[in-house]
Order: structure tokens, then C-alpha cells, then sequence
């Protein structure tokens, strides 16, 4: 691990990245997690059930937002303890005049930051900041990492 | 209809096992933009000590969800789908997963708790083996949205 345990300390700032999710990533999500409801791939049904559009899984959000924490500790099996709470539906919008594939799509900020750090485990507990447009969309999202 | 409030504790014995595979580590890991080559080279994750790919950190909700399934579709919840909403979501690793093992989960109902004329349930999938070695605990709370 490129990361020295021993030099962390809590409130370091791990990094910052963005990630966008347009209609394609949510149907390739839907395939892979077999969470296939219709208010992640269809408009109608999304708004007859009172959602503002299309709304992204919870769980790609949270499954996304965690590269940052495995990126910068150069190993995904390092995260031993994940969670989040979601608060805030991430709309991802059919633009007009752009390929579903090819559309920019909504773009998520992702920063991480040090809560905490037990010396005895050897873990630190990354606290992720996860919005869009400045609105948090998790909360609570902690990874735990072991070194 | 409404949520059972006596669903509190139960449990839900583990199904037919889930056959990780290669491909569909690959294939999540693509779709939540999981770039780590362990993800996809067998190579690379033999050099990390591990027999195959190993599985992005939130793969393990396939298995939970399929767990959840059997809770949603038992008459006896009073759970009507189309009124379900996530609210959150923990994953605890004993290890990672790594394709080509068979996983079972055990679902276990944690808590109800009314909240407004809905509800809120927690449910606890403990993943492990067909062997028997505990691979990974998932926490969820499924909000139940009550009648408009």
C-alpha cells in the first residue's frame, strides 16, 4: 500500500474526484446488480411514483463514491467496513439532441477525508462528502480501511 | 395494507446459494467504475494472495438483495414493493469476496419501527460459504412508504 499508516492523522483530506452516471451507466447498473425497478430506466414510471425524474441507484452512488478510498489506498479489499445513509435522489435526465450513451450525464463530487484512526486495529475510518450541485446525496458515508 | 409489526426477529434461512462469478465481478465492477486490475485480471489477484478476481466492496449487495427478495415477496410482511425505498446500506467484510465460491445468506428482520403510516425495517444478510466461513454481514433499512 502506497499509504503509510503511521502518517495519517484525522482530518487529513484523502482527495476529491467526480464521477458522472448518465441513462447508460444506470441500465449497465441495473444488468450488473439485477436491481432492475423501473424509476432507475423509466421516466414515466419514475414520476407517477412522485420522483422528480430517472433517479440513479443509491447503491451506484455508494458503489462509485468508493473508488476514491480504494484508489488511494491501492487496494480495494482494504475497505473492511463500508456504509451510507442515502438522503437525496440523484436525477439523471434523458438530454434532448445528445446520444443516452455519449450524454454527459449528472455529476457526483466525491471528497474524502480522515475521521478517524484507531492505532490498535490499524484503521483509519475515511468520511466521505458525496453531493451533487452542492446538495449532499449520502450521508454518513464512512469507509473503514485496514492497513 | 400495513407493515407486520411482528416480523421483528424472524429469520429468513439461507436459499440456494449465489455461484460467484468471474464475469459478473467484471461486469460490476465496470458498472460502478471500479478500475482496479484485481477486479479483472485473475493474474493480478493470484499476486495479491487471492485464488480469482476479487469483488469491488459493494458487490455483496446482490447477494443481500436476493436476500431482502424473500422478505418482500412473503405475504406475511405486508410489504408492497412499489413503496419501498433504501435508506441505507452497510457492508461489513470478514474478507473479500472472490469469484468461484458459493455464498448463502441468512436474513435476519432487525428491527420494525412504525414511522409515520409506513415504516422502517431492518434487515441483516450474514454471507457465508456453502463451507461455512463467514464472508461478509450486510445491514439495510428498506423504508416503507405508507399510503398516500
Amino acid at each position: 500500500m502506497a499509504v503509510e499508516f503511521e502518517s495519517l492523522a484525522v482530518g487529513d483530506v484523502i482527495g476529491e474526484t467526480a464521477v458522472s452516471f448518465n441513462r447508460a451507466d444506470l441500465v449497465r447498473y441495473a444488468g450488473a446488480s439485477g436491481d432492475f425497478n423501473p424509476i432507475h430506466w423509466n421516466e414515466r414510471f419514475a414520476t407517477e411514483v412522485g420522483l422528480p425524474g430517472v433517479i440513479a441507484h443509491g447503491m451506484l452512488t455508494m458503489g462509485a463514491a468508493v473508488q476514491l478510498v480504494t484508489d488511494w489506498a491501492g487496494d480495494p479489499t482494504a475497505v473492511v467496513d463500508y456504509q451510507t445513509r442515502f438522503t437525496k435522489p440523484v436525477v439523471v435526465e434523458d438530454v434532448a439532441g445528445v446520444s443516452p450513451t455519449e450524454a454527459e450525464g449528472t455529476p457526483v463530487r466525491i471528497e474524502g477525508k480522515i475521521g478517524a484512526k484507531d492505532e490498535d486495529a490499524r484503521t483509519v475510518r475515511v468520511d466521505l462528502a458525496v453531493s451533487v450541485e452542492g446538495q449532499k446525496v449520502l450521508v454518513k458515508s464512512q469507509a473503514v480501511v485496514r492497513f | 395494507m400495513s407493515i407486520n409489526p411482528e416480523l421483528a426477529g424472524r429469520v429468513y434461512p439461507a436459499g440456494e446459494p449465489y455461484l460467484v462469478g468471474r464475469e459478473k465481478i467484471r461486469e460490476f465492477a465496470a458498472a460502478v467504475k471500479a478500475n482496479h486490475p484485481a477486479h479483472f485480471d485473475p493474474a493480478v489477484a493470484q499476486e495479491l494472495g487471492y485464488a480469482d478476481v476479487v469483488a469491488p466492496p459493494t458487490f455483496a449487495v446482490i447477494v443481500a438483495q436476493r436476500a431482502d427478495a424473500q422478505l418482500i415477496a412473503d405475504p406475511a410482511s405486508g410489504i408492497d414493493f412499489s413503496r419501498v425505498v433504501h435508506a441505507d446500506q452497510r457492508f461489513t467484510h470478514h474478507r473479500p469476496i472472490v469469484a468461484g465460491e458459493a455464498l448463502t445468506a441468512e436474513l435476519h428482520v432487525d428491527q420494525v419501527r412504525a414511522m409515520g403510516g409506513g415504516a422502517m425495517i431492518t434487515t441483516r444478510a450474514e454471507i457465508s460459504t456453502t463451507s461455512g466461513e463467514r464472508v461478509a454481514t450486510t445491514v439495510s433499512s428498506l423504508l416503507v412508504r405508507g399510503e398516500d
